[in-house]
């Protein structure tokens, strides 16, 4: 358990010791300390069906200690399923669950020790926020003051100091979902699930708590296993991305090996675009069989009589559209060789006025080599 | 929506028409308890708290009274606690055969009150030695439980189950969910359903006919026993207009608690 001691009033697990002995939330932690081990969650064969629905499909993971590791895949992918079977709430069809080293895949939920912080958030309407935060620490049998004053610490370190009287209704959906990340952070779980937290919220709110979550699960140490099906939240906080598709684990990787090298046309169309040659044009273009991908902005868009350098590879074509975005203009260009492939180009000096003239022009395609990666069905 | 002119003021009219069909009856009771005529004349000319005192000082009235009340005390408390059980079981677990369960919980309220009444009937004075007090307590609980069972129930379906995932994952077992999170949530629909029961039963009467034993009468089977009977009537009268006064305060109550909860996310 190496996490940096920081100035957070959230500690990480282990550092308070062993001074409270009787007290059941350090029972927890010399459990812990047992099966300390450098995976947090470790996932075998994991199946789970309703039905005829298999809502998850043979998933391995392992998921290390003091990891961001966020579960990635479009609606109905069986991610909720995921987090809902580590949390205890749906017991696996097949499979096992280890937490730090422990089977716990028949145990409640109350015997693992897991956090949940819900899409919906789930705060109790009839308990008043600081009763709310509490309420981890008062079914342990946490001593009065002493879980008066570590929730009173979690909510200062959400920035919701002063909150703890209000009812949850009194509370906007930003604040509700820090109470509901707080609530769940001051039992000091060893690992914190959390499904889609920012969904609710709108993108300015969105993007301040991506980075206000992302400091926290530094500052804490504690392994986050957080769902979302927005690509750009993945990329930008996660350690490893595992992408799912229809149950199953596409591919499993740091955010630059998801985006940059697709293991699967699936999972180059889900995260950023989709941007591929197949058959016909790998063949005259690469000269290779199968289906490669090139992220857009790996292309540069040049003269049809530009020569290739070594280690380059280049398609001629019409553009067939151009989107300006501000920042940079999307060319859509339809390749001689068949299909199409999109360039993305930096606005440096370009202007919305200069790039509508384009449409229509022949231009040649260049990338290199070492940014083609082949796909799989 | 809107509605035209004339079709609001037609509206109007059925609406006060209504009420006065079910208002002047009850009005009538309660002015003729006080009508010093024994043959209710009407309009009343003189006027007596004469009927009010006798009932008081009704030895039939007063054990009619205490037999309800204790039958709606116990009645309710058993269904309290059946109906929430069973509520709990059919609203948070799915189990093989739970529609048909659910289906045989809320039958009885569906059931003809003469049926179950003959049925239990049957059941005491051939298999059970006799009926008795305990044959009135199980066949007012029968229906009791619906209730108790209906309101609960309903509750249970609009909180939803979140709140409870999120007490166990915060390491609460399912007691300690229950008393914490799900009792204080469901409370006032309890509260709810506990009212309506005690009035159920208070006022039951077919049931009751069938199940109660000679020597115990509840208050409306002595009022049953006594309507026809001409120096009694205005004894009779009285006791309906107390019913009527006391009536109100329960009804007043349920309805007020039903509403509240449904916004106020279960304070009471
Ligand atoms: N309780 C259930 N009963 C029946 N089917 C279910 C149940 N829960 C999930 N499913 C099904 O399992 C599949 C996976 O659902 P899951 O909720 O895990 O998807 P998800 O990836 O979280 O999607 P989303 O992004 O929309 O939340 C879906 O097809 C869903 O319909
Ligand atoms: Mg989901």
């Amino acid at each position: 358990m190496g996490a940096p001691r920081a100035p957070a009033t959230i500690e990480p697990r282990g550092q308070h010791g062993m001074s409270a002995s009787a007290d059941a939330a350090h029972v927890a932690d010399a459990e812990g300390a047992v099966g300390a081990s450098e995976t947090a969650v470790r996932l075998r064969g994991l199946r789970k069906t309703f039905g005829d629905v298999v809502a998850v499909d043979s998933v391995d993971l392992d998921i290390a200690d003091g990891e961001f590791l966020t579960l990635l895949g479009p609606s109905g992918s069986g991610k909720t399923t995921v987090l809902r079977m580590i949390a205890g709430f749906e017991l696996p069809t097949a499979g096992s669950i280890e937490l730090g080293g422990r089977d716990v895949s028949q145990r409640p939920p109350f015997e693992r020790d897991v956090n949940t912080v819900f899409q919906d958030y789930a705060l109790f309407p009839h308990l008043t926020v600081l009763q709310n935060v509490e309420y981890g620490l008062r079914v342990k049998k946490v001593a009065k003051a002493e879980r008066r004053q570590r929730a009173t610490e979690a909510l200062a370190s959400v920035r919701l100091d002063g909150y703890g009287d209000r009812k949850p209704s009194q509370m906007s959906g930003g604040q509700r979902q820090r109470v509901a990340l707080a609530r769940a952070l001051v039992n000091r779980p060893k690992v914190l699930l959390l499904d889609e937290p920012l969904g609710a919220l709108d993108l300015k709110l969105r993007e301040q708590m991506q980075v206000e979550l992302k400091a926290i699960q530094r500052e804490v140490g504690i392994t986050f296993v957080f769902v979302t099906h927005d690509q750009e939240e993945a990329l930008t906080m996660s350690d490893r991305i595992a992408v799912f598709n229809e149950g199953r684990i596409e591919q499993i990787g740091t955010p630059a090996e998801v985006y940059e090298r697709p293991a699967t046309e699936f999972v180059a169309g889900f995260v950023g675009t989709s941007n591929l040659l197949r058959g016909e044009a790998s063949l005259k273009v690469l000269g290779l069989e199968g289906v490669f991908s090139v992220r857009p902005e790996k292309i540069h868009l040049g003269d049809p009589s530009q020569p290739l350098a070594d280690g380059e590879h280049g398609a001629d074509g019409t553009v067939a559209e151009v989107v300006y975005v501000g920042d940079a203009t999307r060319f859509v260009v339809d390749l001689d060789a068949g299909g199409r492939l999109v360039a993305l180009q930096q606005n440096v000096h370009r202007t919305s006025s200069d790039v509508a003239g384009l449409r229509g022009s022949r231009v040649r395609l260049v990338w290199r080599r070492d940014h083609e990666y082949r796909v799989h069905g | 929506m809107t509605i035209s002119r004339p079709a609001r003021i037609v509206l109007r009219i059925l609406f006060l028409l209504g009420l006065l069909f079910i208002y002047v009856p009850l009005g009538v009771v309660v002015v003729n308890s006080f009508n010093a005529d024994q043959t209710f004349s009407w309009p009343p000319t003189e006027w007596t708290t004469e009927w009010w005192q006798k009932m008081v000082e009704n030895q039939g009235v007063r054990d009619a009274l205490v037999s309800s009340i204790i039958v709606g005390l116990i009645a309710t408390a058993v269904a309290m606690v059946l109906g929430t059980l069973v509520a709990l079981a059919l609203g948070r677990y799915a189990f093989f055969g739970r529609d048909t369960v659910s289906l045989l919980i809320i039958l009885p309220i569906a059931l003809p009150g003469i049926v179950t009444g003959i049925a239990l009937n049957n059941v005491f004075t051939s298999y059970m030695g006799g009926l008795t007090f305990l044959s009135i307590l199980i066949g007012h609980a029968t229906f009791c439980i619906v209730v108790v069972y209906n309101n609960a129930i309903a509750r249970l379906r609009r909180v939803g189950t979140s709140f409870d995932e999120a007490s166990m994952d915060l390491g609460a077992t399912s007691w300690t969910t229950f008393r914490l999170v799900t009792f204080p949530q469901i409370r006032s629909s309890l509260v709810a359903g506990a009212v309506l029961a005690f009035g159920l039963s208070f006022d039951e009467i077919i049931v009751t006919t069938f199940t109660a034993p000679p020597n115990i009468q509840t208050l409306p089977i002595w009022i049953f026993n006594n309507l026809f009977r001409p120096n009694q009537a205005p004894i009779v009268n009285a006791v309906a207009a107390a019913l009527v006064l006391i009536s109100i305060v329960p009804v007043y109550l349920a309805q007020r608690l039903s509403g509240n909860a449904a916004h106020a996310g279960g304070r009471i």
